[in-house]
């Protein structure tokens, strides 16, 4: 167990540095002037585009512009807006944000998409199975920008039950509309999952073990069955949450949050380069972090996965 | 057609002992619905057990054995499988109109069963040790370490070797043999009154075979417990069992003790039975087999089922379904001519 993980985090090594670099090639190779536009109407003083260029190295060979990012990197050094405001601050402003929003919504896409699941997995083609099977693929099919307008403008505008927008305290009970719209298709994606798992493994033998054991149905049921049907599912939501973490360029958008979804978008807009990188490296990072123990989990909930 | 076969069935099953048997199948009927159509999978069983004896229930593949224990424990899936008609009594109760919660507390405390796969009748995720403490936590209301002393216990009678160490193992770290011994231990923790094994000895190598063969026999001694042994393998039934009743497509073709039946089958389809194990002293020679399959349980052949296939048909055989009758002390077969089957010599 011990050697798989060092081995695992060694692995992450080459991975880093090859999606790093091949981020950072593609957001500095970007056609068009990163100078457009900085200094308002008028086309930037000459002094200020060497002061930059110099600043940033814009003129080093690529490989050299990457390799010094990274020096400053691992002294924790994100380096700078070319407005001079330290990309780290930025990262530490909004990234608590979308952790917040990334656990509401993964709160409820694991109790709703699970219960649903659950229910229809034990019943199959009741009312219910048919709702669930319905109303999931409602889910699946829409993309959240029509769900996240639709919910804000009925719930926010029209009957006002909730605040149309998030304010910057980030309560959780503002949060969760947002939570809902973001973990949308994940919820349906679960509630399928958990639903072909349970009724898979209803009919297991083990299952008919248990109750030919005398164990109440409720434990049955709730300790046998479900501890195995959950194995696909938890697998699926750790996944999910590396996804959510990496921000939610959209729902951010819609319900004012700022998240680090938005900013990466506002940095692509503006072409602020440095923060791009600076921010996806961080995604990147927490992605392949997230994706390393969500093979753990696979094994501490499978005995019968070892990984040598 | 029914009626007669009721009242002569259980006529024949009866066989001088006294009323109050502990587990009695009164012509039971199950019937799997299909998109197919219906296949009537049990056609009017009737057996019992009682304390202390070994009843093996002998049939091949679709005979319906092991539908049959599982209608008595209550685990056939509905659908497909649904019980049409007759009884199944524990202390001569029909445990078939009982409330499921009744129903549950004579599972694994009156009745449990062991199952030919233990692989996949135990639970993959779950340490053995915790499966069979299981029983003791919620059976009996025992706390984490009582139950887990006693569940080494069990692994210790089933001659599990470092009890105390395995219980921590995963079914997967289980040798076959050893898995189906601590299936045995799971199955005998609640010290039930009859135990069910549904081919225990399958899915294992011959020697291993032997082995949990000789386990069950002697913890059915110890325990006085009944003991129904649902095998095909005649080898395996001759050491061990007390009676032997023969199935074929969902029917009783012949009960009998193990020696009047290995010495005299009452019924052409045992008598087939017998002549096909193969046989040191006839080396070299071709393997006699019953000619034909078992009948489509959708379909099955008007008059007896085993007609089509019988060397001694004739034709009454495919017209009447001949019942299952007494033939001379504690016997039944259910063949027209088996009173000339007994009397040859």
């Amino acid at each position: 167990m011990g050697r798989y993980l060092l081995r695992r985090l060694l692995q992450l090594i080459p991975v880093f540095i090859g999606t790093t670099f091949l981020i950072y090639w593609l957001v500095w190779s970007v056609p068009g002037d990163p100078f457009a536009g900085k200094c308002g109407e008028r086309a930037c003083p000459d002094a200020y585009v060497n002061m930059m260029t110099e600043k940033f190295k814009l003129n080093e060979n690529i490989f050299v512009q990457y390799g010094n990012y990274m020096q400053n990197l691992f002294q924790g050094d994100f380096g700078t807006t070319f407005g001079g405001r330290p990309i780290g601050d930025i990262i530490a402003t909004s990234y608590p944000n979308t952790l917040k929003l990334a656990v509401v919504a993964l709160a409820i896409e694991a109790l709703i998409g699970l219960t649903a699941g659950v229910l229809t997995g034990l019943r199959r083609n009741g009312f219910l199975d048919n709702l669930v099977l319905v109303s999931t693929l409602f889910l699946i099919a829409l993309p959240v920008f029509v769900i996240g307008f639709v919910l804000q403008w009925v719930l926010g505008v029209q009957w006002g039950i909730v605040k149309p927008t998030v304010s910057n305290e980030m309560r959780i009970s503002e949060l969760i509309v947002p939570g809902f719209v973001l973990g949308s298709a994940s919820m349906a994606y679960i509630a399928r999952v958990s639903r072909t798992s349970i009724a898979e493994n209803r009919r297991a033998d083990y299952v008919r073990t248990a109750i030919a054991k005398g164990l109440p149905m409720r434990r049955v049921v709730g300790v046998h069955l479900l501890r195995n049907s959950l194995i696909p599912v938890v697998t699926l939501l750790g996944t999910d949450l590396g996804a959510l973490m990496g921000g939610a360029i959209v729902t951010e958008g819609i319900f004012g949050i700022n998240g680090i979804g938005r900013q990466v978008f506002r940095a692509i807009v503006t072409k602020e380069s440095a923060t791009v990188v600076s921010i996806v490296v961080v995604l990147v990072l927490v992605y392949l972090l997230m994706n390393l123990l969500v093979d753990l989990l696979y094994a501490a909930l499978d005995p019968r996965i070892r990984y040598e | 057609m029914s009626d007669i076969l009721v009242s002569e069935q259980s006529a024949a099953g009866a066989s001088g002992r006294p009323a109050g048997r502990l587990l009695e199948v009164d012509d039971l009927r199950v019937e799997f619905r299909t998109r197919d159509g219906v296949a009537k999978v049990i056609n009017g069983v009737t057996y019992h057990v009682d304390a202390g004896e070994t009843l093996a229930v002998l049939g091949e593949s679709g005979s319906g054995k092991s539908v049959t224990a599982q209608t008595i424990m209550g685990i056939l899936d509905t659908p497909p499988g649904f019980v049409t008609g007759g009884q199944v009594r524990f202390h001569g109760k029909d445990m078939l109109t009982m409330s499921a919660e009744e129903r549950r507390r004579i599972r694994g405390e009156g009745i449990a069963m062991i199952f030919q796969d233990a692989l996949s009748a135990l639970n993959p995720v779950f340490t053995v040790g915790f499966q069979i403490a299981e029983q003791f936590r919620v059976r009996r209301g025992l706390g984490r370490a009582e139950a887990k002393k006693r569940a080494i216990e069990m692994l210790d009678q089933v001659k599990i070797p470092n009890a105390k160490g395995r219980f921590n193992n995963y079914p997967h770290q289980f040798s076959g043999g050893m898995r189906q011994r601590a299936m045995i231990a799971m199955s005998l923790a609640l010290d039930p009154e009859v135990l069910i094994a549904d081919e225990p000895t399958t899915a294992l190598d011959v020697t291993v075979q032997a082995q949990i063969m000789d386990l069950l026999a002697e913890l059915q001694r110890e325990r006085q417990m009944g003991l129904i042994l649902i095998t095909h393998d005649l080898g395996v039934v001759a050491d061990v069992a007390d009676r032997i009743a023969v199935m074929y497509a969902g029917r009783i073709v012949e009960e009998a003790n193990v020696y009047d039946l290995y010495a005299k089958p009452a019924h052409p389809y045992t008598l087939g039975l017998l002549n096909s194990i193969p046989r040191l002293d006839e080396k070299g020679q071709q393997l006699r087999t019953i000619k034909g399959l078992p009948p489509n349980l959708m379909n099955i052949p008007p008059g007896c089922p085993f007609n089509p296939r019988c060397p001694m048909a004739q034709p009454v055989c495919r017209e009447k379904i001949p019942p299952l009758l007494q033939v001379g002390a504690g016997r039944a077969s259910a063949c027209h001519f088996a009173e000339e089957l007994v009397n040859r010599d």
